[in-house]
C-alpha cells in the first residue's frame, strides 16, 4: 500500500498543536522524545500557550533490546530542565509503533519524579503495537508492512519530511 | 598458537569493542564513540535518582590486586548506576596470597556467573593475559576493563583526560599540551600519550627530570624538555602527574622539596602557560611536591571536575562493552 503523497508533516505539527490546545491542562510541560519527537516538540513549544523550556529524552539507557543490540549509536543527552512532580505532561514521538520506546520513555522519566498524568502526542500510528500504550493525540494513522520504516526527517531547508525505508 | 589469536584482542571480529585494555590500537572512532556516550552519561549523576537501568542483573567483580580506593570507587559508582551488582574482591589479601594463580581465580569468578571484570594489577599485561583466556574459553561475553596495569596503561583515565581536555577545549586541534612529573613511571602519561595522539593534538610536551623520562621510542611524536618554565609556556593543557614517594628512595630524586622547586606548578609558573589554560591531575596529589596549593585549589585548575567525568567515563565503558 504506497503512500503517495506523503503527509506534509509541517502541516501535521499544526494539526496536532491544535488537536492539544483544546484539551491543553494549566501547567502542562512537553518532553521530546530523540530525534524526531524533540523536533516536533520544539514546534508544539511555538505553537501553543505554554512556557518554552522543553524536556528532551532520550531512551537509549532504558531501551528493552540492549541485551540483543547493544548501546544505540549517538547516543544524546536527556535533558529536563524543570521539575515534573505532579505536573501533567505531554510526550512527544514522532512515530508510535510497538510502544516500546514509549514504555522506556515513561521508565526514564519516573526517574525524575511523580508527574500528575502523562500522554502521548505523535505524528503517526502505525499500529504494530506490542505494549499497551495508546497515543491520545495523533494526526495521521497509517498501516504498514513490518519491513517498512516511516522517517521523519528535516530537510536542508530544515522543513520536517517523511520518508519510507524499506528493510530486508 | 599466538598466531591464532586476534592482532588487537580488545576489539572482535566485528570491529566493535570487547575489552577495554589500553588505548594503544583503538580506532579513533571508538575513542570518539566513548566520549560521546560519557557526554550523555554525565546527566545522570545529577538525577534525583542516579542509575539507569543497562546493566540491571549484570554482575561487575572489581579485582584490585594492588590497592586504589579512589579507582575502585569510582568503577564500583558507575557500575552501580548502570543498575549492575558490583563485588569488591580484595585480592592482594585473599587467595593469591594462598597460591592461587590468577587465571584459577578467573575461573573461580566465571563459575560464579561474573559478567564483567575490572582488573588493576601491579604487572603491566595481567588484563591482557585474562582477556586472552576469556577468548580462548569462547566466553566473549564476558569483558575485561584494564584499571592500571604496571607501567603500562589506564585507559579509562585517559580517556577521562581526553573528555575533560574536550569539555573546556572543544577541539584537540591547535593545542598544546605539557605533561609534567614522573612519566617513566606514568601509566597515566602512556595512555594520555596515546589518546592524544589518536586525537590529533597539535603538540604534546613531556616536561621532568632526566631521570624520570623514558626513553626515546616509547615518546615518539612527542618534545622532551627538562624546563618546566621552557616546557610550559603558552600550553592550553598542563597534566600534573603524581610523584610517587617511592621514586625518592630509588634515587632518582634528591629531595622533594628540590623537586617542587624545579617541578612544582605554581602560580608564578601557570602564568606563563596560556592565560586560559586548565590544570589537571590524576590525583591523589601532593601539595607542595608536584603542585601548589593556590594552583589546586585555583581557578585553573579542573582536577575534581575530573573525577566527575571519570564516572560517566567508566559508565560509558562498562555500558558500550556489555552490549557487545
Amino acid at each position: 500500500m504506497p503512500i503517495d503523497p506523503f503527509p506534509d508533516a509541517e502541516a501535521q505539527c499544526t494539526e496536532l498543536a491544535g488537536l492539544i490546545r483544546s484539551r491543553l491542562k494549566p501547567g502542562t510541560l512537553l518532553v521530546g522524545i530523540h530525534s524526531g519527537g524533540a523536533w516536533i516538540a520544539r514546534r508544539l513549544a511555538e505553537l501553543l500557550p505554554l512556557p518554552g523550556e522543553i524536556g528532551l529524552i532520550d531512551v537509549s539507557f532504558y531501551r528493552d533490546d540492549y541485551g540483543e543490540k547493544g548501546l544505540h549509536p549517538h547516543v544524546k543527552p536527556t535533558s529536563i530542565p524543570f521539575d515534573i512532580e505532579n505536573r501533567p505532561l505531554i510526550l512527544v514521538d514522532d512515530v508510535l509503533y510497538t510502544g516500546r520506546t514509549t514504555r522506556a520513555a515513561i521508565n526514564e522519566l519516573f526517574d525524575y519524579g511523580r508527574p500528575a498524568s502523562v500522554s502521548l502526542a505523535v505524528l503517526a500510528d502505525r499500529g504494530g503495537r506490542e505494549l499497551p500504550v495508546y497515543a491520545e493525540f495523533c494526526v495521521w494513522r497509517v498501516e504498514l508492512d513490518p519491513r517498512e520504516e516511516l522517517i521523519l526527517e528535516p530537510g536542508a531547508d530544515e522543513k520536517l519530511r517523511w520518508r519510507l525505508e524499506k528493510h530486508a | 598458537m599466538r598466531n591464532s589469536l586476534p592482532p588487537n584482542p580488545q576489539i572482535d571480529a566485528n570491529g566493535a569493542l570487547t575489552h577495554l585494555l589500553s588505548i594503544d590500537g583503538l580506532p579513533r572512532e571508538i575513542v570518539l564513540n566513548i566520549l560521546d556516550t560519557a557526554s550523555s552519561f554525565l546527566e545522570v549523576s545529577d538525577r534525583d535518582v542516579k542509575k539507569v537501568p543497562l546493566l540491571r542483573g549484570k554482575s561487575v567483580f572489581n579485582l584490585f590486586f594492588e590497592n586504589s580506593t579512589r579507582t575502585r570507587t569510582t568503577f564500583e559508582i558507575a557500575a552501580k548506576r548502570l543498575s549492575a551488582d558490583v563485588i569488591n574482591l580484595d585480592v592482594a589479601r585473599s587467595s593469591t596470597s594462598k597460591g592461587e594463580t590468577l587465571l584459577d581465580t578467573i575461573d573461580n569468578l566465571v563459575s560464579m556467573h561474573a559478567d564483567m571484570f575490572v582488573v588493576r594489577h601491579v604487572s603491566s599485561g595481567a588484563p591482557y593475559l585474562i582477556a586472552d583466556h576469556l577468548n580462548r574459553l569462547g566466553r566473549s561475553d564476558i569483558h575485561v576493563i584494564n584499571a592500571g596495569d604496571g607501567r603500562h596503561a589506564h585507559p579509562t583515565q585517559g580517556l577521562l583526560d581526553m573528555f575533560t581536555i574536550r569539555h573546556y577545549k572543544k577541539d584537540f586541534s591547535g593545542l598544546r599540551i605539557a605533561i609534567v612529573g614522573d612519566i617513566l613511571h606514568s601509566r597515566v602519561a602512556r595512555s594520555d600519550i596515546r589518546a592524544l595522539s589518536a586525537l590529533g593534538a597539535t603538540e604534546i610536551r613531556l616536561i621532568g627530570p632526566k631521570t624520570l623520562l623514558p626513553a626515546e621510542m616509547d615518546i615518539a611524536g612527542t618534545r622532551v624538555f627538562n624546563s618546566l618554565r621552557e616546557g610550559i609556556r603558552d600550553c592550553d593543557v598542563v597534566i600534573m602527574l603524581r610523584l610517587q614517594s617511592e621514586r625518592m628512595n630509588g634515587a632518582l630524586l634528591p629531595s622533594a622539596r628540590e623537586y617542587f622547586n624545579c617541578y612544582g606548578l605554581t602560580p608564578e609558573v601557570l602564568a606563563l602557560a596560556s592565560p586560559d589554560a586548565i590544570v589537571m591531575h590524576p590525583g591523589p596529589m601532593n601539595r607542595g611536591v608536584e603542585i601548589d596549593s593556590e594552583v589546586a585549589d585555583g581557578p585553573q585548575a579542573v582536577i575534581l571536575n575530573q573525577v566527575t567525568f571519570g564516572i560517566a567515563i567508566r559508565m560509558a565503558v562498562m555500558s558500550l562493552l556489555a552490549g557487545n
